[in-house]
């Protein structure tokens, strides 16, 4: 019988902590087929976060690092100069990419560090239960929101694609969402760029995926793609916001 | 070993540290540590190696940890407010099992403090350099030379133990200059490295660096063989130096340069008649803590001097568990104590008048 | 026998290579040598001064705080340090720059116009070899044929001309 679907081989066969319904699964398998499609599990180092994904160290099979909170762009800064001809990908939530460790991402941006940054965007703190994160929407309800975020107190959400795409070190920066199978497909096809890219030499790649979070929205799984596509779409659209290639 | 040169304290670590095998230095501009830097920034690009100004400390200490998670010998060096920042990552660091070296050039603090030489970050290297149940180990050279014999030593030791090293080093033996001979490359102890994040090249089960450990009684298994590993330190690896303690009736107990003007104060102490040695540790953690026993037995007291309100007398005194007085003289960053100051400290102790 | 100098004036004198100049000497001789300069804001145009030591054995303390020779190139690092110099010492002064006299009699003070001579004999910005050849000739700490050998080991390559700059600024010193 001919195998049409099978779990990526760089999963390893850790049973995901995940809540039900939530993204980062979806994520972590466009990853892993990405890199067993690319050949490179071989010399791969991950690095996970602090956040939801901070097992992600034992979901990959490649060699992988635990960073500290919002510092993975900087160890994958000492990974990739110590070992240039290996693959250094970061897989980050928005506490951990855009609040904590906004230094970092903007700085190895600007460098036009040769790696590749998975960036989770799901609007909120999910690990600790619910607070506001840097891309909580204005008036989205949170733990630490609980009347909304008032934007003249806590300001605004962070839109980091657009943010880094003015670096002249950013090759490449593309938002994308996994709320459909449309879109996943996408997304999939962004983050094989993004890999490629770092294969190819060309500099700082990043992906930004819209994900959702149903335990801390207080959604079901089915609701919470649908906020995410009311909610979240309109105002990160998607879209490539840098592309050094197709700029020659 | 190469021929004498003249070399300023700094630039000795930096060049050492290259001879070493480091490849990687990931820093942020601090004063009084700058010559570090500066030198390898000119030498690094000229041997394939890595110089990278990072945005902060916080960012340099990851990347340190990064490349050290690839196994290379890697370095960061820094000033005391810039030590406080990376405390975060040498937690990690240590939490994760990985050699690296750390050189902290002190000045005076706290907050800004000042630029000038100090000895006030004893505690910070020795009792918390970053949260948690861990150790550094820490080497506190007090001349040029000995800056770069302890930087082989502290990446040998930190390899073999799997354990960040640091030199606490301050602004005086960071500027100063002395004749140095530098061993030649290729005299470099290989260390096993499997546990390196190199990739698996698809012939082993994947390598996982990381510090994090959710149940409560594995966490506390690994802090214990962490521990055991300290315990062989401890018993092991100090280092330490006793200079004139044989017929001594009383000990100064200095380290790094104010073990230099303590040497300075001996001598006159020695030509007045009195009977003074030194106690000089050259590893501040693990402490040398039997030197001090040992003496308990001849001397009558000790008298403990440092650049800071007093740091390390806490160690000379629990070493020395109330059998004999520890005195305390120093002064905080910026004033050196003179060899004057410390005679008339050493005629005051009582019965040396 | 340890030799201990203080070498001291504004920043942008060469004081601090002066006394470079010194340690490395000393250090071609065999010795044992420390130079130490006083840093911190004082370094960025005000006085500028440095500690050596030469001597036969390991050096204890590199702070010079009684000095066997100042060498001092303006008033206030002549008014900081000349009590300090160790009865029987000896004070090399710029007297172009300096124009106090000193009343110790315990010490030799030699007042020499470096900066005047320097600028009289082509060498600008030379005054402090000029002096460090004064300081030679009253201490004999090392010789000229060191000096030679040490400055041909410090001096860039490109900058070989300011060798024979430097000894003809220094012969100067040793005529006066």
């Amino acid at each position: 019988m001919a195998i049409v679907y099978q779990k990526p081989k760089a999963l390893s066969d850790d049973v995901l902590h995940y809540c039900p319904g939530c993204t980062h699964g979806v994520i972590h398998k466009l990853v892993a087929e990405v890199i067993d499609e690319l050949g490179i599990e071989g010399k791969t180092v991950g690095i996970a976060p602090v956040g939801c994904s901070v097992f992600a160290y034992n979901y990959f099979n490649c060699d992988m690092v635990e960073a500290a909170h919002g510092r993975a762009p900087a160890v994958a800064t000492g990974l990739k100069r110590s070992m240039p001809d290996n693959v250094i990908f970061t897989y980050q939530g928005d506490g951990d990419l855009a609040a904590i460790g906004t230094a970092e991402t903007v700085h190895s941006a600007t460098r036009g560090e040769n790696i590749t940054i998975i960036f989770v965007n799901n609007a909120i703190y999910g690990m600790t239960g619910g607070q506001m994160a840097p891309t909580t929407l204005p008036n989205q309800v949170t733990q630490t929101t609980p009347y909304g975020r008032d934007v003249a107190t806590a300001g605004y959400p962070v839109h980091v694609c657009e943010m880094l795409s003015t670096l002249d070190g950013v090759a490449y920066a593309e938002r994308v969402s996994v709320d459909s199978v449309p879109n996943i497909r996408k997304a999939k096809a962004a983050i094989k760029k993004a890999f490629q890219n770092q294969i190819d030499k060309k500099g700082f790649s990043i992906v930004e995926i819209l994900s959702s979070c149903p335990t801390n929205w207080g959604l079901s799984p089915v609701d919470a793609l649908q906020w995410l596509r009311d909610n979240m779409m309109p105002y990160y659209p998607l879209g490539v916001y840098k592309d050094k290639e197709a700029e020659k | 070993m190469s021929e004498r040169v003249l070399v300023k304290g700094n630039e000795a670590l930096a060049e050492a540290a290259i001879r070493a095998g480091c490849r990687h230095f990931f820093g942020y501009p601090i004063t009084p540590q700058t010559e570090v830097a500066a030198y390898m920034a000119r030498k690094m690009p000229k041997i394939g190696g890595t110089y990278l100004q990072a945005e902060s400390e916080v960012a340099a200490i990851n990347m340190v940890y990064g490349a050290a998670a690839a196994g290379v010998r890697v370095m960061t060096s820094s000033s005391s407010p810039g030590i406080s920042l990376k405390s975060e990552g040498i937690s990690y660091l240590a939490g994760s099992d990985l050699p690296c070296l750390i050189i902290n050039v002190q000045r005076g603090g706290p907050g800004l403090g000042g630029i000038q030489p100090s000895q006030a970050d004893y505690w910070q290297a020795t009792r918390a350099p970053g949260h948690g149940d861990l150790h550094v180990l820490v080497y506190a050279p007090n001349n040029v030379q000995e800056m770069v014999n302890l930087v082989f030593q502290a990446y040998d030791k930190a390899e073999e133990y799997r354990v960040p090293a640091m030199i606490l080093a301050d602004g005086l033996l960071g500027q100063m200059m002395e004749p140095v001979s530098f061993p030649e490359e290729g005299e470099i102890k290989q260390h096993d490295k499997s546990w390196a994040v190199t990739g698996h090249k698809n012939q082993r089960k994947h390598n996982i660096v990381n510090s994090l450990y959710l149940k409560a009684d594995e966490l506390e298994q690994t802090v214990i063989e962490r521990f055991q590993r300290y315990a062989k330190i401890e018993a092991e690896e100090t280092m330490v130096e006793e200079y004139l303690m044989e017929d001594a009736e009383y000990a100064i107990v200095a380290f790094g340069a104010t073990s230099r003007i303590a040497k300075a104060a001996i001598q006159q102490l020695r030509e007045q008649g009195l009977k003074v040695g030194l106690i000089r540790p050259i590893t501040l953690w693990p402490f040398p803590k039997q030197a001090i026993i040992d003496a308990c037995d001849k001397v009558k007291g000790f008298l403990t001097v440092e650049m800071s309100m007093g740091q390390m007398v806490d160690d000379v005194r629990l070493a020395v568990n109330g059998r004999k007085p520890v005195e305390f003289f120093g002064h905080t960053g910026g004033i050196v104590p003179t060899p004057a100051e410390i005679v008339e400290a050493v005629k005051e102790m009582g019965g040396a008048k | 026998m340890t030799k201990s100098m203080i070498f001291a004036g504004f920043g942008g004198q060469g004081i601090l290579f002066t006394g470079k100049m010194a340690a490395y000497s000393g250090m071609m001789d065999g010795k044992e040598v420390s130079w130490l300069p006083s840093y911190g804001p004082e370094m960025r145009g005000g006085t500028a001064n440095c500690s050596v030591c030469v001597s036969d054995e390991a050096i204890a303390c590199p702070l010079v705080i009684t000095p066997d020779v100042l060498l001092a190139m303006n008033t206030p690092s002549y008014e900081k340090f000349i009590g300090d110099v160790v009865p029987g010492g000896v004070a090399i002064l710029d007297s172009s720059l300096i124009s106090l006299k000193c009343d110790r009699d315990d010490i030799k003070v030699c007042y020499v116009p470096a900066t005047a001579l320097a600028d009289a004999n082509g060498l600008n910005g030379l005054a402090n070899m000029i002096l460090f050849g004064k300081m030679l000739k009253e201490t004999g700490f090392t010789s000229i044929e060191t000096l030679k050998k040490a400055l041909e080991k410090v001096v860039p390559a490109k900058k070989a001309q300011l060798i024979e700059s430097n000894l003809k600024a220094v012969a100067l010193g040793m005529e006066q």
